[in-house]
């Protein structure tokens, strides 16, 4: 592959920006991160990644998916046992051969890890605050260069997403008479915008077409929404992830016209990496 | 002049009770929240959607003055609320508190293996009906009203915040300007008022001098400390710690950075007699730091046992008396400097302290508890040097402490911004003379 295809692919982009957060984090800010945990979980989603290749006949192993969802684990999960950091990589790639669905996988890799660790185990959580404005700021640049960089290709699901929650903080801070500080300030969160940048945004296990895509935001953030202001638990928008990611089937189901249309000569070019997302 | 005589009372004791086990050295100070201007404590015990908070003051004014109103999340019963005990606030304070530790240099002539410290590691009576009716002509519902102990409290909600504003106005609570919006915004998202009032009379039939913190219980999934109306009429920054005791691990911020104070660092001598200042100098820098944004965390710890501990672990009678509901009460105390018992009290507590204001906390502080049950102590450590005859030379000993204590100044002048000159100049330098201002050419040491 030339330079210039590499620099086409947005996955060397988003790895990238991930590594550089992962290393700013272990090194400076000391937001939990254990560099033990993150070579584990690399370590691990690689290996369950080549075993896959190999059983699932793939053309060619795939490196790039896998880093990117170990990055997005690392910078998540919290966990003072590595066994559970490696569990959560097995699960993340495992998962992804093994729940199929029309082609596609069902749920987001990095997503369903996080999820099953939190639910099956206290010993994980979610550390979202950790972060600080310092590095919430660099990192809200980093992302929106990746947008820019990237030409914005299928950044519908996380330009609708944010702006669809955002829209909702703003809406309650409203008509609670909050000053605008609050929702502000709630939007100032480490892991709200790596699910935004980094998981959502999978073009693997969203809709196929860019209303399908606008669509399937509009339900996870008012889920999300829903699960953190009014039932008040933490973790809204991973949460509601996972909860919607079986509409993903019904809506390409209903919404499949439109990808034929207009969608599908462009994705072919967009998209180079074949084997599985 | 008082810290230190409790210092050196707190060291013999010490020193008599431990044995040589203590690796992490001889405790001989703590910075308590008495430290502190204007601090409030607040425990809150946690365990699925199951609160027991705990609510206590250093109001110094006269009695009459004192009235709280804290939004809560339910109705609340009789049942629910309680008067603790000011003093287990106090030891668990005490037991938390970020501590000093001292060493003494072994005489350098003997030897002996060195150890390491493990790294695992105004009253109204009972509502009247007249005040209930007056009461809702504005709007307000008051949905009980309870005397418990020395407080006369109330229950109130009501549909509009002007109404519930004027009546605590009316009733002689004094409610600051800005209130409406907040108290507005606690209403639509369904909280309750608690409001709670010294009852002059039942306190002098009690004969308490000081007030007693409140304890309220609750079920709600709602884990969170509400700030906003302290935040209004507050002068400044106030200062607040939350000690938080779980069943399962470490409880965080999840809408603020939670951010560990530096610890395990030597310093100078001389600050075990300067510790507060020294620890007030130190979280100034650090809030600084952290753009005065930061929830500290000070103490992480298993409530089972402590080292070194600045005071015993709380008794199992003491953590019911704070609502730690799913212990026994039996009266257990848990060992002192000991590896946690295989019947452990399955405490976890955790202590958080946050300088806050309007413009940099604009948002309740919303907490979750974690999986993490790794220890973690605000810990300084002083070394003494030996200061004892020396059979043999002692150059090489003398320039080592030298050494030591210029890096022990560096790291205090780190870690409070203090000017270094200042702090060389407190320092009794080993053999009387400062370290040379660079270290000598490498090639003096090749051929001896």
């Amino acid at each position: 592959m030339t330079l210039k295809n590499h620099l086409k692919d947005p996955r060397y982009y988003q790895i990238a920006v991930l590594t550089s957060l992962v290393c700013f984090g272990v090194v400076a800010l000391d937001f939990g991160i254990h560099w033990q945990n993150a070579v584990t979980i690399v370590a691990t989603a690689l290996g369950v990644q080549l075993l896959g290749t190999h059983y699932a006949r793939l053309p060619h192993f795939d490196p790039l998916s896998p880093l990117i969802t170990s990055l997005s684990l690392t910078l998540l999960l919290r966990t003072d046992e590595l066994a559970l950091a490696a569990a959560a990589a097995a699960i993340a790639i495992g998962g992804k051969f093994l729940i199929r669905f029309r082609g596609k996988h069902v749920f987001n890799p990095a997503n369903m890890a996080l999820v099953t660790l939190m639910l099956a185990s206290d010993q994980a959580w979610v550390s979202s605050g950790q972060w600080g404005s310092a590095a919430i700021g660099a990192f809200t640049l980093a992302c929106l260069g990746f947008l820019v960089l990237t030409r914005a290709r299928r950044a519908e699901t996380t330009i609708a997403f944010l702006l669809i929650y955002a829209s909702m903080l703003f809406g309650r801070a409203a008509w609670l008479g909050d000053p605008l500080a609050i929702p502000m300030h709630q939007l100032q969160n480490g892991a709200l915008l790596i699910f935004a940048f980094f998981m959502i945004s999978d073009p693997k296990t969203t809709p196929n077409s860019a209303a399908g895509r606008v669509l399937f935001a509009a339900i996870v953030a008012t889920i999300a929404f829903t699960i953190q202001f009014i039932y008040y638990e933490p973790n809204g928008p991973i949460l509601a992830l996972i909860i919607s990611a079986p509409a993903v089937p019904l809506i390409d189901t209903l919404m499949r016209g439109q990808l034929y249309r207009w969608q599908r000569p462009a994705a072919r070019a967009r998209n180079p990496v074949k084997g599985v997302y | 002049m008082k810290i230190l005589i409790s210092v050196v009372a707190a060291l013999l004791t010490v020193v008599v009770t431990t044995s040589a086990q203590a690796f992490c050295g001889f405790y001989v100070a703590r910075a308590d929240t008495s430290l502190f201007n204007r601090a409030s404590q607040v425990v809150l015990v946690r365990d699925e959607n199951r609160t027991v908070i705990t609510m206590a003051n250093d109001f110094e004014g006269k009695v009459a003055d004192f009235a709280v109103v804290v939004p809560v999340p339910t109705m609340i019963e009789r049942e629910q609320i309680n008067v603790g005990d000011r003093a287990v606030v106090q030891h668990l304070d005490a037991y938390t508190s970020p501590r000093l530790v001292e060493y003494h240099d072994p005489d350098p002539c003997m030897r002996y293996d060195r150890m390491e410290m493990s790294q695992d590691s105004a009253a109204f009576p009972k509502a009247s009906s007249e005040m209930k009716r007056a009461a809702r002509s504005q709007g307000v519902t008051i949905e009980a009203s309870y005397t418990v102990g020395e407080y006369d409290i109330l229950i109130l909600s009501a549909s509009q915040s002007d109404g519930l504003i004027r009546w605590l106005n009316d009733n002689g609570y004094r409610i600051p300007r800005g209130a409406k919006r907040v108290v507005d915004s606690y209403l639509k998202q369904d909280m309750r008022f608690f409001v709670a009032k010294v009852n002059l009379e039942e306190q002098s039939k009690l004969g308490y001098q000081y007030l007693r913190p409140l304890q309220v219980a609750y079920e709600s999934n709602k884990f969170m400390l509400p700030i906003r109306l302290g935040t209004l009429n507050a002068k400044g920054k106030q200062e607040l710690y939350v000690y938080a005791l779980t069943r399962t691990g470490r409880v965080e911020t999840t809408n603020y950075r939670t951010v560990k104070l530096p610890t395990n660092t030597e310093l100078p001598e001389f600050v075990q007699g300067e510790f507060p200042e020294f620890y007030r100098a130190m979280f100034d820098k650090q809030t600084r730091a952290e753009n005065e944004r930061g929830v500290f965390l000070e103490y992480a710890w298993d409530m089972a046992w402590c080292d070194p501990c600045a005071a015993d672990p709380l008794s199992a009678k003491e953590l019911r008396q704070l609502g730690v509901f799913w212990i026994g009460g039996n009266n257990s105390r848990a060992g002192k400097i000991a590896p946690p018992p295989a019947a452990a009290q399955n405490v976890f507590v955790t202590r958080l302290h946050v300088r806050y204001d309007r413009e940099h906390f604009p948002e309740d502080l919303v907490f979750q508890e974690t999986g993490d049950r790794q220890n973690y102590q605000g810990r300084y450590v002083i070394r003494h040097p030996w200061k004892g005859e020396t059979s043999c030379d002692a150059t090489q000993y003398q320039a080592s402490v030298r050494d030591r204590q210029e890096r022990e100044a560096q790291q205090l002048a780190n870690l409070t911004g203090w000017n270094i000159d200042d702090i060389r100049a407190k320092i009794k330098f080993a053999g009387g003379e400062r370290p040379l201002p660079r270290k000598e050419p490498w090639w003096k040491r090749i051929w001896g």
